[in-house]
């Protein structure tokens, strides 16, 4: 063992700052350009108000804190801490339900009384972990007990998760464990039978939705049916997005946006504004920095050495494909509107270090690497 | 590690996730794709759709209301205005607590019961968005309390707008009318694109019936709104042109004199300028506030007005249709002169009756013991009955129509107010197209006296005395003597319209007619002696009594056995100086009695006050 660790500090003298530092650097500076043009956006979409970037901000300092810590953290140690993370966040999630604070309807928040957070937060990075976990020490492909026993880990804290209900942070968590299901080798008939199962589950999801998730649903499959309800924000974010073309109608020059047409501006529309203010263009180099971070991320998980830590770099970064591609997907009318924001551009605080966190554990994965013999 | 019981193959598990992971990137970008031509679509293929949406979302047309003209009487003097009012409004969207809001505000300015039922009638109705007003005409103290407050009350405004206001109250209100609230029935008629945004139109009087002209043209201005509505900026802007202000002929001072002369008898007065056919006084009387109607009286309030026995709300002037009695005599006298039918010398004896030929009914003189024998200045002079029944029944009764219509009797007097009714003339015509009767010889006879089917209006009466004056011009009333543009100094006149030249045949006849009414003023045995005895100048007038009820062949009329509703109207005529006509006047006073002892003051009050501005 000494061995090992001598070694270690070995490679990372030799492989320079990143190492020392376990720092991953194309990831590092796409996410902070990102989150720059993320401040840019937010700055128009609050209407000029400066006081809300410093608040964001301010989080995001926090975030890329928490990142970096995490990132301090080797691989091994996340390992051995995942079904303690699983367990309490299974746990918290408990006491939500049962005495959680309500907030927009939804009881999604727990006041420890020294922060109020949200366990379904926690849960975003330690299901996809604590499947990886699972996977780890098992032959892959899983046989079929594995598969049911990796099925409960992800389908208990996403149904405690959509009873908050928190659809958006369900379908996450619920595609961050199938990833891992599927980078570990979920077999294609199986995963053909699964997906028939769940298009004939269709009606019976439906059936236990609640009255504005089926509002949301019936609006995206036509918004012009309620243009003054729960259709609003769709046409008018479809509007802004429209009339913005190709480059846009200039930086805090959006009608939409400006004049309060465009609802939820600074939170999850906030693409819109985007769209409206920078144009198709504007829309594109965001999609280059979304591509740079998912592209990385999966050569992380190529390079990395264990199953673990392939399996959750992988689950990481598609996750975060999921989240941007079903935020822009809801914006732009093509999805029914689940809640998510858009990932390192909307204001709000729990999602980002969340978000941030994980990319902490990649560039852990990323760095922690030993030198392999050539 | 060692006790693993799984063999675990490292190589063939890291090529099956960076399969799985190449695969789950290709499924990435192609949902990418999807959205990428997603958005090609919204802001390329559909761009210009979105774009003429977006426009259409953030500018608005917004109506610019012209200010009301301003009324002024002829000299000057205000009586309608515009005051700035202030309303007290919430919006509903920025108010946390709505009944807490109400509870604090109520510490600081008074709300009623009303203000808080109407306005959560609203409350439920209107969008959350839209300002609601809760109180009305605010005033200074309650605005200035307010505003000192204003950092308690997020949503709550005050908005300043302008209110026709009266400043005279109820003075002349039936020549000047009131504005009133926009209803269903007014919308139908007026043009709604220059009503976008006005909120009150002319309900009556002069305020009605130059609507167009006060009201002005709307404007318009394209704005830039929120999605609240709230105006970021002003893209575009047509000014409204602001109503014509108007000043009447009416003067107040003489107006009020007028009002005040009347003390408690309903009645009405209209004094006309004999040269031009200005109205310079526009009496109906019992009178009420317009003020309480320009944004909606009481129901209570409206309830006693219209169930009030006196009928404030009745305008006598132009709607009040009474028998001229006696004060058809100079008109009818002047008829059988310039008709040949009388000479200035011809005599007729008054037992006290008169008998048509070959009947046995007697129609009665006022004066039961007769006047003996009387020329026509006598029969004036002392309204002698019994003559003008045997000068009608002499003339006939279409030979009296065909006379008196030229002194505009029977029809509208043309004034410009809207609502004139247009009394009453007989004739054998008209009773058989109307009635469906034939006239009878006896009609005739009450027909000279001014009775029977006979009706005029104050107006009419009026406008025929200044015929009278002025040596036959028979002009037509008018209450506007000029108008003027809002932004300017400069009074653009209105005309005097003559509608009719009465041709005289003999200038004669007519000087003697006016002589005879002058007596009736001024000789020792004139009905109207009473008011000429002290006066600076020489008046020609003539009095009147109207009955309002039939008395039976033997009854004696005995006022104070009488109810006061069912007493006559006294009416009196008049005009003066005689030399140089200026003031021509009608004044009917209801159940007032008799004309010289009522009436008759009162025109003289009302010509001292124009003849003699300052008294001596």
């Amino acid at each position: 063992m000494s061995i090992a660790i001598s070694s270690h500090r070995e490679d990372a003298s030799r492989r320079g700052w990143q190492y020392r530092l376990h720092i991953d650097a194309p990831l590092l500076f796409t996410l902070i350009a990102t989150s720059a043009l993320g401040l840019i956006v937010l700055y128009s979409a609050g209407g000029g108000d400066i006081e809300l970037v410093e608040r964001q901000h301010h989080r995001l300092g926090l975030a890329y804190t928490g990142m970096l810590v995490v990132a301090q953290f080797s691989p091994r140690l996340l390992q051995r801490l995942t079904p303690w993370l699983f367990v309490v966040g299974i746990l918290f999630l408990f006491a939500v339900l049962v005495g959680g604070e309500a907030s927009g309807g939804a009881q999604r928040w727990l006041n420890l009384y020294i922060v109020r957070f949200q366990p379904s937060e926690m849960m975003k990075l330690a299901v996809p972990m604590m499947v990886a976990w699972y996977f780890a020490d098992t032959r892959l492909p899983p046989n079929r007990r594995q598969l049911l026993a990796s099925a409960i880990l992800i389908a208990v804290p996403m149904l405690m998760i959509a009873k908050q209900p928190d659809l958006g942070t369900a379908l996450l968590i619920a595609s961050a464990g199938f990833f891992v299901v599927f980078l570990a080798g979920l077999q294609w008939r199986l995963l053909t039978i699964f997906s028939i199962l769940v298009t004939a589950a269709a009606p019976l999801i439906w059936h236990f939705m609640h009255d504005y998730q089926r509002q949301r649903v019936m609006t995206m499959l036509n918004p012009e049916s309620d243009p003054l309800g729960s259709g609003y924000h769709i046409i008018q974010s479809k509007i802004a997005i429209g009339s913005g073309g190709l480059f846009g109608k200039g930086w805090m020059n959006g009608t939409q946006s400006q004049l309060d047409f465009l609802p939820e501006r600074s939170t999850d529309f906030i693409f819109a504004v985007l769209g409206e203010e920078f144009g198709f263009f504007g829309i594109i180099l965001l999609f280059a920095l979304y591509t740079i971070i998912v592209v990385r991320g999966i050569m992380i998980s190529i390079q990395a050495q264990d199953t673990f830590t392939r399996l959750l770099a992988g689950s990481l970064s598609m996750t975060f494909c999921v989240y941007f591609i079903v935020n822009t997907g809801m914006v732009t009318g093509l999805l029914p509107v689940v809640g998510l924001p858009l990932p390192m551009i909307s204001y709000g605080g729990t999602s980002i270090v969340t978000l941030l966190a994980g990319f902490g554990i990649l560039m852990s994965i990323q760095t922690h690497r030993k030198l392999l013999p050539t | 590690m060692l006790g693993q019981v799984h063999l675990k193959d490292h190589l063939f598990e890291s090529r099956l996730i960076t399969n799985r992971a190449i695969l789950l990137l290709v499924a990435g970008g192609l949902l990418l794709s999807v959205l990428l031509i997603r958005l090609l679509y919204l802001q390329v293929v559909w761009h210009d759709h979105f774009t003429t949406l977006s426009e259409d979302n953030r500018v608005k047309l917004q109506p610019l209301p012209p200010n009301r003209g301003l009324i002024y009487d002829r000299n000057g003097i205000l009586l309608a205005e515009n005051l700035p009012s202030y309303r007290l409004e919430i919006t509903p969207e920025q108010v946390d607590d709505m009944g807490a809001t109400l509870s604090a505000l109520e510490d600081i300015i008074e709300i009623r019961d009303i203000d808080r039922s109407r306005f959560e009638k609203l409350l439920a109705r209107k969008p959350r968005f839209e300002a609601i007003p809760l109180r009305f005409h605010l005033n200074d103290e309650d605005v200035a309390r307010f505003s000192v407050n204003r950092h308690r009350f997020p949503g709550v405004d005050i908005t300043a707008g302008l209110a026709r206001h009266y400043p005279q109250g109820p003075q002349a209100v039936h020549a000047l009318g009131y504005v009133g609230r926009i209803d269903e029935k007014a919308l139908q008629v007026l043009d709604s694109s220059n009503y976008r945004g006005t909120s009150h139109v002319g309900k009556n009087g002069i305020e009605k019936t130059y609507e167009e002209l006060l009201h002005g043209k709307v404007g318009l201005q394209q704005v830039e709104t929120t999605a609240q509505g709230r105006i970021i900026r002003i893209l575009s802007r047509t000014p409204p042109v602001s109503g014509r202000n108007i000043y009447l002929t009416i003067d107040s001072r003489v107006q009020a004199v007028a009002e005040k002369a009347f003390g408690d008898y309903s009645g009405a007065a209209i004094a006309i300028d004999p040269n031009n056919g200005d109205v310079l006084a526009f009496v109906s009387l019992p009178t009420y506030d317009p003020n309480p109607f320009v944004n909606g009286i009481d129901y209570d309030d409206y309830a006693a007005l219209r169930n009030n026995d006196k009928e404030p709300l009745f305008n006598r002037a132009l709607r009040g249709q009474y028998p001229p009695g006696s004060t058809v005599k100079p008109f009818m006298g002047l008829a059988g002169l310039e008709s040949g039918v009388t000479g200035i010398h011809s005599k007729t004896y008054c037992p006290g009756f008169y008998m048509l030929p070959g009947r046995d009914r007697k129609y009665r003189d006022w004066k039961r013991s007769g006047h003996g024998t009387v020329d026509l200045n006598i029969a004036i002079t002392q309204s002698c009955d019994v003559y003008f029944y045997d000068l009608a029944q002499s003339m006939g009764i279409d030979g009296i129509h065909d006379y008196l219509q030229h002194f505009g009797f029977g029809k509208a007097s043309g004034i410009d107010i809207q609502g004139e009714l247009s009394g009453l003339l007989p004739s054998k015509d008209w009773k058989r197209s109307h009635r469906d009767q034939p006239w009878f010889p006896g009609e005739t006879i009450i027909t000279g006296i001014g009775q029977g089917f006979f009706l005029v209006t104050p107006i009419q009466l009026a406008a025929a005395t200044a015929a009278l004056a002025n040596g036959g011009y028979m002009l037509q009333p008018q209450i506007v003597h000029a108008e003027q543009e809002a932004d300017s100094e400069e009074l653009l006149p209105h005309q005097p319209q003559l509608r009719e030249t009465i041709t005289i045949h003999e200038q004669q006849h007519w000087d003697h007619v006016i002589t005879a009414m002058t007596d009736v003023v001024h000789s020792a045995r004139g009905t109207a002696r009473s008011i000429g005895k002290d006066s600076p100048y020489k008046i020609a007038g003539k009095t009147g009594t109207a009955q309002v009820f039939g008395l039976k062949e033997e009854e004696k009329y005995d006022a104070a056995a009488i109810a006061e509703k069912l007493r006559d109207h006294a009416l009196f005529i008049a005009f003066a100086p005689i030399d140089d006509p200026k003031i021509a006047i009608a004044v009917i006073v209801e159940n007032g009695g008799g004309g010289g002892s009522v009436a008759a003051p009162i025109a003289r009050a009302i010509m001292d006050a124009y003849l003699n501005p300052a008294p001596s």
